[in-house]
């Protein structure tokens, strides 16, 4: 059996035809896309296709609204920075609790100029309350960033009607959306999203390129300024050969977008229900109900992540946990927390998200080995004894500082 | 992932003495779920002799906490329990090769269930003396509560004397931001504000440099006067350093006062370690007075 991947929520493979759709571009067309010669004169209609490319996955109305960038954080920060640059009297942002760094980072920073954040808070479930989230509309506000879909748990939120209730506040609306584009079917052009950040290493295009989608007539300020690339909305000469790819990709993750939402669904459907199944004291976390097709997170009560990580990898499976171990924080995952998940149970969430590269016997591989991974650490748990958690775990080991 | 050693590895896929030992006389309990590691260490003292007959771990905790917990009680199975209290931290990440810099407190916590159990067996109540905030400084692993610390006791005011106090920020620099962000915090509760180009506070009592080599009774005095001169900052935290010999280019000192036994304290050893180099120009090794008792016995000394 060679190693299973299940952490394409972290990175995925480049699609072997997106490496081909590159090749050309590092050794034939290197030329300066802005150079008249024979070098480049191909270049600017490679751009030209996969910017449509990508308007096409993501269903937007042109595609000058297409701005590619370096990544997803680069997009993430244009959008915050443009739309408070743009609207200098407004100091509030509304954004939620369980963003992904890239944006909370970027808001506390943002905090510290005199900017207020506010940012809202989810239930058990990992949802939103949009009747709160109305209260906080107003003309004091730059702008909403909220999360298509959630990196950890994959829970989906409801953007087109948050943008639509944005808008009828006069509010701009920006979504994160890396995790969910290419996932999920989305026609941008019929909501009111003002713009959009996408990565390209999330759906089998190489890293280091990224889109801003820029609603055609926001108001906009680059980040980076300094040449006429992007319609000057981004300057810095184009990573072409990513570009290429990241169109290709974007082609194919639209034709795959059914199987995503059939076949990689019931693989991941599977792990979940054996996994639950087999293994007592554990539980999926955020929305079952409204999530990405591709992810689950399930949270193995009284054993630690990074261990069921390093058991998982000698078994040659990746996977990822919400634990504060895997990153070097004191704390586990910030989404973990905001969903007010036990700790016992926080620190012991494992993430698999697939992709279309995975199949049913990788499933039933991992479902062989992990109930003897979960077994092995619970006997070295101070808070399991024999074949169940101790009576009131909390209290029977209570060690000293907690 | 972390850069683990083929040490950590073996303890953490093969653990030894996991599980609690049965009639168990001594248990200690440490840790913090919240941080996502704690461990209950259980002992079987022999009343007699005081020896450790049997050692025994639970732990809830990453590849580095159980590997820790591992090797501890490897480490301390047949040792009384005064030898035991002489196991620090650094002897736990030395058993295992090392471990990454943010992953030092696994070792802290397997040292201080070993002080828990033992207060445990001798019926003392044991403290916890220490505590751990975000690592900031990576290059020299300090933490946030440490330069807090630091910051309050000396009246830091720039990022340059943070470093010249608990070496943060000496190596790579990047963590600069927050220290700042450190400073304008604790300047703030003093009701002062963060000015990035004040002047430095008078670092730990400058000493001319001195030309290596030195003869043996120059580099005991010289070493005697740059303690004395990082004495202030150690009483600050009520503790105190003494020096009690020098072998070769090896000072072997005592910590005393709640540096004593403190987290720190091999941190701060690594830090007049560094000061001492710095002022003699040459390599000088500083060594807890208690490592010389077991060169004694191995005859090297």
């Amino acid at each position: 059996m060679s190693d299973i991947y299940l952490d394409n929520n972290a990175t995925t493979k480049v699609d072997p035809v997106v490496v081909d759709a590159m090749i050309p571009y590092f050794l034939e067309q290197y030329g300066n896309p802005s150079s008249i010669h024979k070098f480049a004169d191909g270049v600017a209609r490679g751009l030209k296709h996969a910017r449509q490319q990508v308007q096409a996955l993501i269903g937007c109305e042109h595609d000058s609204e297409i701005i590619f960038t370096s990544c997803g954080t680069e997009s993430n920060s244009t959008a915050l920075l443009s739309a408070i640059k743009a609207q200098p009297n407004k100091k509030e942002i509304i954004t939620t609790t369980v963003e992904h760094p890239a944006i909370l980072s970027l808001c506390e920073y943002l905090e510290k100029d005199g900017y207020t954040i506010h940012r809202m808070p989810v239930d058990k479930a990992g949802r939103l309350n949009l009747e709160s989230y109305k209260k906080l509309l107003s003309d004091q506000v730059a702008i909403v960033s909220v999360m298509w879909a959630n990196n950890e748990t994959g829970t989906i939120f409801p953007v087109a009607e948050m943008a639509e209730m944005a808008n009828a506040a006069g509010v701009m609306f920006h979504t994160d959306a890396v995790q969910a584009v290419g996932k999920i079917p989305m026609m941008l052009q019929d909501t009111k999203i003002d713009m959009l950040s996408l990565s390209g290493h999330k759906l089998h295009a190489p890293k280091g390129i990224g889109v801003l989608y820029l609603r055609r007539g926001t108001r906009y300020r680059p980040l980076l300024r300094g040449g006429h690339q992007e319609r000057g909305r981004r300057a810095g000469t184009e990573n072409s050969a990513s570009i290429v790819g990241l169109g290709k990709a974007c082609e194919l993750a639209l034709e795959f977008i059914e199987y995503e939402n059939t076949k990689v669904k019931a693989m991941r459907d599977r792990l979940e229900r054996g996994i639950t199944e087999q293994i007592p004291h554990c539980f999926v976390t955020g929305d079952m109900y409204n999530r990405l097709p591709n992810t689950t997170d399930i949270a193995f009560e009284y054993i630690e992540g990074e261990s069921i990580l390093m058991l998982l990898n000698k078994a040659g499976i990746a996977a990822s946990s919400g634990s504060a171990c895997t990153s070097g924080s004191l704390e586990p995952s910030h989404v973990m927390r905001a969903m007010d998940i036990p700790y016992t149970a926080a620190h012991g969430t494992i993430r698999f998200s697939f992709s279309r590269y995975n199949t049913m016997s990788e499933v039933d591989e991992v479902l062989k080995v992990m109930p003897g991974i979960v077994a092995t650490l619970r006997k070295l748990s101070p808070y399991w004894d024999g074949n169940g958690p101790v009576a009131d775990p909390e209290k029977a080991f209570a060690p000293t500082y907690a | 992932m972390w850069d683990y050693s083929d040490k950590v590895k073996e303890h953490f896929f093969n653990p030894k003495n996991a599980g609690a030992v049965v009639d168990a006389n001594a248990t200690g309990e440490v840790g913090s779920i919240s941080c996502g590691d704690a461990l209950r260490l259980t002992l079987k003292v022999d009343d007699d002799s005081e020896v450790i007959l049997e050692a025994g771990f639970q732990t809830f905790g990453c590849g580095s906490a159980i590997a820790s917990s591992s090797v501890l009680t490897e480490i301390i199975k047949g040792m009384t329990l005064d030898e035991a209290m002489k196991v620090t931290n650094q002897d736990i990440a030395d058993h295992l090769e090392g471990l990454p810099p943010e992953k030092m407190h696994c070792s802290v916590m397997g040292r201080e269930a070993l002080h828990a159990a033992i207060a445990d067996y001798r019926g003392e109540e044991w403290k916890d003396d220490h505590e751990e905030g975000a690592l900031i400084c990576k290059c020299f692993a300090i933490d946030a509560v440490m330069i807090e610390e630091m910051v309050w006791a000396n009246k830091l005011r720039t990022v340059e004397d943070v470093t010249n106090f608990t070496k943060a920020g000496g190596g790579c620099a990047s963590c600069h931001e927050d220290i700042e962000a450190i400073l304008e915090k604790v300047l703030a509760e003093k009701g002062e504000t963060f000015d990035p180009t004040a002047a430095p506070v008078e670092a730990p009592a400058k000493i001319a440099a001195v030309k290596a080599p030195l003869t043996n009774l120059q580099r005991i005095k010289k070493i005697e006067e740059v303690l004395e001169s990082l004495r202030p900052a150690l009483m600050a935290d009520g503790g105190d350093v003494e020096l009690v010999e020098v072998i070769g280019n090896t000072a072997y000192v005592n910590m005393t006062g709640a540096c004593n036994g403190c987290q720190m304290a091999a941190m701060t050893i690594a830090g007049i370690q560094q000061r001492l180099m710095e002022v003699m120009g040459e390599f000088i090794k500083v060594v807890p007075a208690t490592e010389m008792a077991k060169l004694v016995n191995i005859g090297v000394a």
